[in-house]
């Protein structure tokens, strides 16, 4: 349990670390904010603007202000949305994209479980063959074309879902569908491969050796070993899954925070960008430690 | 975990309320940057701040010209450099309190002030003092010049005779400003709430990047007018989506040709509820005047010529769009614009030779410069390689870059040549012409030329609208004929969608603005 | 045949041909090589030179229609094909050179060099990549590429695909450094490294001869799926419109090009169907030869 305790103190100092080494990155990019295809009225009128956000202290100040506002929990003032501050942007926009990757997670683990595991028993060659072709849709075609494919079949021809927008439960069916799909495939392939080998491991061999029925050795004593990579892997995963998808977003329409990875990039929004890196971050470690710690339960090699 | 998961979707489904319909939605294309009048610059910002104020004159909403808005009329003098404007009586904010001559004043005088950063304060350089205190030279406001004569009565002297200063007065930077609203909300007043509105619409709810919900205000002077109770502007910058939404019948109005597949222009052109009309703006490409080989004007008028700008038109935008070698579209402001060095290989070719390059031998390999965005710039950058590869043997690379690592480069003179575009301001060839000005921000050519400079100040100085034109005309052929730091390539059509039997009040214009007051949804 | 007599190598060869979507995989990579190697010199059409027939549909002339250039499709499939690969390649070489080193020297050296390279990999993994590789990409842009157009002013393409397939790695290398440094860990407590160590074989050496051939199955099957990572990517950027440079092509870029072809108004399908089809098939074979190699190297499957 110590490491764990020492993990969480190390979190701040990572996120630290993440700030300072985005913050002087971004910077280094040619291009700013406040360069705009029509230029400023005057040079006065542009020095007014770059004095509001500070732009005029050289780059250690601005640094340290820009720590000093992180610490009491204030993530600055978009440069590009200049009525909304980030917090104000995220608060906004984390609820769809939490609630978005949810359920996509959902239909990740819902799908590429059961089919994995049916996979990797060997015994339905339908199974094998979903999960093949789950793969082949899910790995190999890129979101950017599956997403309209399913707007183009469900929603435009066959007219059963709405095309785009946020609100409905209906809205959320081919978006989730689309993000889910992707993690479904993975999950499906990491679980089989998994279960396959549990299921030559010695300590499966002793279960059945005592007797037990095949369906109590697979779900009670290959399963959970088998789930051991699926968990490892869900870390990482989840935090992509929750901080949205540029894509998906873009393609459906929805308001979560996916747009603005690439979006405040481009727009040189630092500020926001810098907001969209730090949560990622906080919320990639949080979610490896509960990954962490979901392995100890699960794995008996660990458990004590 | 997948109870975990369906608690997490449980708690935080409540992403948005579900909406009900709206009486008409409309797809404004990217989230605005701001809806402050006084500070914004996009197309998408414009249109939301013109649904919830207005200026003393307003947009027609058929031909794009000036007429009453917040002022009921106004006097000209003879001399056409002072104009006096008589506010409606009883005009007042959303919130009640009365809007006042002094108060328009101050939202001017406000507008001017450097310390307000607003990007468009140059359009103020017509009235009196408005260039030297937007240029820090004069530091006092009350030195611009506008005044307020009485509560109702305001008067306005300009610099010169501007014959498209009422078009200007209806432009979102001349907006009056709720003074009471700023004074306690300062910068960010534009989020008080309620926010004081005075135009057709007052705001109920904004969701960045969702939608903005508005409601009808009923103490706008011409409230009589507006029939839709509620309208959902919808924000998102994929045009496919917007397209599937409007075909769907969940969008009923789509406002911006840049959310409109450009790829299925000619397609939908033909479908009636698909308006296509000429817009104040133009495709060009700048030449970078400072560095070999395009140092030369010679080498700038053999490119310029061998572009055969009918194919870009024909094969890659084909919505109509019209062939220009100029810099100003044709009919800006009653103008007609030098048609520019016109389509010649040959003749292309003996300059390049002429210039020290026969038959593109010596001709160092250049690169085209253009942003990313839309495909028609990059498939526009494919016709340009391989037209001057065909007609002049030059090696052309293609140089994409993302939005504002585009600008820098440009600014910073970074490139050969490079793609570049402008929308009109105001309907008058002035707003295309002055960026080539040598002192201008928006030249980006490193092109300076006096004469040039002082063709366009003795036409501001001039009075009469033939002898005007006819000077700027002389100044434009300098430009795209003779000097050629930049060569037009086309005029840009707009288009809109809206269903003619669901939607009424809104027509095309050059000026591609649709006011909100006489938009409606016709009821079936 | 007997496995126990056999050379590991073997074994892992026996293994890798008993699954049939691995020995299928490979011949379809192989020819996909070969053919979009050869195949543009053959074919003998220029993919960048436009024509009279823009959109025409597949026909006898054009096997894979035109797009709005009126350039032949089939010809830039084939030259998109060998780029797609290329990238996929190198950047997955790029990924495997940094990962492999990072990872040895953190797994070997351990204590505090471990703890800090493996913290600094945390850090690396809380950037978005997508953020990364389009700074890096910038950054090349507009700081190198003036520098080396003065010297090279002939390479400068190629340069740029090249920066393009080593940013690209260079986010790839984060799950290869930590793979490698776990198994790393693992052996150094093993006693045939013990031994060696014991007997006074040099650092290096060690690493070379007795580590590195002990870490190749997991090397290699993560190889397997870092490849498709890049050359996904790859379509991600072009879909953004900062991958490869038009007029050159890659399956992604032409896929990004075709994906608005998916609208209700007018299906140009040619323009879609091939490069994405292609990808698939292509991502698929990987994905097939990928899971032989994993079931060929598992070191604790069946020996």
């Amino acid at each position: 349990m110590k490491s764990l305790w020492a993990r969480v103190a190390l979190i701040p100092v990572l996120v630290w670390a993440v700030a300072t080494l985005s913050f002087f990155l971004l910077r280094a990019v040619p291009g700013g904010p406040f360069d705009r295809e029509r230029a400023a009225a005057s040079r006065e009128v542009e020095a007014a603007l770059k004095a509001r956000y500070h732009w005029d202290e050289p780059l250690w100040r601005q640094y340290l202000r820009y720590l000093g506002n992180l610490l009491q929990g204030d993530l600055g003032p978009s440069l590009k949305y200049r009525n909304h501050s980030v917090n104000d942007l995220l608060v906004q926009t984390v609820p769809v994209s939490l609630s978005l990757g949810a359920m996509a997670f959902g239909v990740a683990m819902g799908l590429g479980i059961p089919l994995g595991t049916l996979a990797a028993l060997g015994r339905h060659r339908w199974a094998d063959q979903a999960a093949g072709l789950l793969t082949l849709v899910g790995v190999c075609i890129p979101v950017f074309v599956l997403g309209p494919f399913l707007i183009l079949v469900l929603g435009l021809w066959l007219e059963w879902l709405p095309v785009a927008l946020w609100g409905h439960w209906k809205n959320a069916v081919l978006p989730t569908l689309t993000l889910g799909l992707y993690f479904a495939a993975r999950i499906s392939r990491w679980m089989r491969e998994g279960l396959q080998e549990v299921l030559k491991s010695p300590h499966v061999q002793a279960a059945r050796a005592k007797g037990l029925s095949e369906s109590r050795v697979i779900l009670r004593h290959a399963v959970p070993v088998a789930l051991l990579p699926v968990v490892s892997y869900t870390g990482p995963m989840l935090a992509d899954l929750l901080t949205g998808s540029f894509v998906v977003e873009n393609v459906f329409q929805i308001p979560g925070t996916g747009a603005f990875f690439i979006n405040s990039f481009f727009s040189r929004d630092y500020t926001m960008m810098m907001g969209m890196v730090l949560f990622y971050s906080v919320l990639l470690q949080g979610l490896n430690l509960v990954s962490d710690l979901l392995l100890r339960w699960l794995d008996p090699r660990i458990r004590p | 975990m997948l109870a975990f998961a369906l608690i997490v979707s449980l708690v935080g489904g409540s992403g948005c309320a579900p909406a009900e319909r709206a009486d008409l939605v409309l797809h404004n294309g990217p989230e605005p940057e701001t809806i402050d009048p006084q500070i914004l610059t996009g197309q998408a910002d414009g249109r939301i701040a013109s649904a919830l104020f207005e200026g003393l004159t307003r947009f027609n909403p058929t031909n794009g010209s000036a007429m009453p808005g917040l002022a009921s009329r106004w006097a000209i003098s003879a001399d056409g450099r002072t104009y006096t404007f008589v506010l409606r009586p009883g005009v007042c904010w959303s919130t009640g309190e009365p809007i006042t001559a002094d108060e328009v004043v101050w939202s001017w005088r406000r507008a001017v002030t450097p310390a307000t950063a607003a990007d468009y304060a140059s359009q103020f350089f017509c009235v009196r003092n408005g260039r030297a205190l937007v240029n820090g030279e004069l530091r006092d406001p009350s030195l611009l010049g506008a005044e307020a004569v009485d509560a109702q009565t305001i008067r306005v002297h300009l610099e010169n005779p501007t014959p498209f200063f009422l078009e200007l007065v209806a432009s979102r930077v001349f907006f009056p400003i709720p003074r009471h609203a700023v004074a306690r909300w300062g910068d960010q007043w534009i989020r008080a709430d309620p926010l004081p509105c005075s135009g057709p619409y007052q705001l109920e709810r904004w969701r960045v990047n969702d939608r903005f919900r508005l409601r009808r205000n009923p103490r706008y002077w011409d409230a009589a007018q507006v029939t839709a109770e509620r309208i959902d502007i919808l924000s998102g910058d994929n045009p496919s989506t917007a397209l599937n939404l409007f075909l769907k019948g969940e969008v009923d109005l789509i406002s911006d040709r840049k959310i409109i597949p450009g790829e299925l222009g000619p397609e939908l052109a033909q479908r009636p509820e698909f308006h296509r009309f000429d817009y104040l703006g133009q495709d060009f490409i700048r030449f970078n005047t400072t560095r070999k080989p395009f140092h030369d004007a010679r080498v700038r008028r053999a490119v310029a010529m061998a572009l055969d700008r009918s194919r870009i038109t024909t094969r890659i935008t084909r919505l109509g769009e019209r062939p220009s070698a100029a810099v100003t579209p044709a009919g800006t402001g009653g103008y007609q614009p030098p048609s520019g060095v016109s389509w010649d290989p040959a003749a292309a070719r003996a300059l390049l030779a002429e210039a020290g390059y026969p038959g593109g031998r010596g001709f160092p390999t250049v690169e085209y410069t253009f942003n990313v965005g839309s495909r028609l710039y990059e498939q526009t950058g494919v016709e340009i390689q391989s037209m001057l590869r065909e007609h002049l043997g030059l090696r052309v690379e293609l140089r994409p870059l993302e939005w504002k690592t585009y600008l820098a480069e440009m600014s910073a003179l970074n490139y050969d040549f490079i793609r570049g575009s402008w929308v009109g301001d105001y309907d008058d060839p002035m707003t295309f012409l002055d960026c080539f000005l040598s002192d201008s921000g928006n030249n980006r050519t490193g092109w300076k030329d006096a004469r040039y400079d002082r063709l366009l100040q003795r036409a501001a100085a001039e009075g009469d609208p033939d002898r005007r034109r006819g000077i700027l005309r002389e100044a434009e052929r300098l430009l795209v004929e003779e000097a050629v730091p930049v060569t037009g390539l086309y005029s840009h059509v707009g288009l809109y969608a809206a269903d003619p039997r669901k939607v009424g009040g809104i027509w095309p214009n050059r000026m591609d603005e649709h006011p909100f007051f006489s938009m409606r949804r016709i009821r079936p | 045949m007997n496995p126990d007599r056999s050379s590991p190598q073997r074994l892992a060869v026996h293994r890798f041909r008993k699954r049939r979507g691995a020995v299928v995989g490979l011949v379809f990579l192989l020819l996909a090589t070969a053919i979009s190697g050869v195949g543009p010199v053959i074919l003998g059409v220029d993919p960048n030179q436009g024509g009279d027939s823009p959109f025409a549909p597949p026909d006898a002339r054009h096997w894979m229609g035109t797009d709005i250039h009126g350039r032949d499709l089939l010809a830039r499939v084939l030259v998109g094909t060998r780029i797609s690969l290329m990238v996929g390649a190198v950047g997955a070489a790029v990924s495997l050179v940094i990962g492999v080193g990072w990872g040895l020297v953190s797994g070997w050296r351990g204590g505090r060099t471990d703890a800090w390279m493996m913290r600094l990999v945390d850090v690396l993994y809380a950037l978005p990549t997508v953020v990364w590789v389009m700074l890096a990409l910038t950054l090349f842009e507009t700081r190198c590429v003036g520098w080396l157009s003065e010297r090279w002013p002939a390479s400068i393409p190629a340069l740029r695909l090249g920066a393009m397939m080593i940013s690209l790695g260079s986010v790839s290398w984060l799950t290869m450094a930590r793979v490698v440094r776990a198994q790393v860990l693992s052996l150094r407590e093993r006693p045939f490294i013990l031994a060696a160590q014991s007997i006074g074989v040099s650092p290096s050496r060690l690493m070379l001869r007795h580590l590195l051939p002990n870490l190749a199955g997991v090397v290699i099957v993560y190889l397997t799926l870092t490849v498709p990572a890049v050359v996904l990517y790859e379509s991600f950027l072009s879909f953004l419109g900062l991958g490869v440079r038009p007029p050159q092509a890659s399956l992604g870029s032409l896929i990004a090009d075709g994906a608005s072809q998916l609208n209700p108004v007018r299906v140009r399908w040619w323009l879609l169907m091939f490069p994405a089809g292609l990808m698939a098939l292509l991502l698929g074979a990987l994905n097939g030869v990928g899971e032989g190699l994993r079931s060929a190297f598992e070191p604790r499957d069946g020996a």
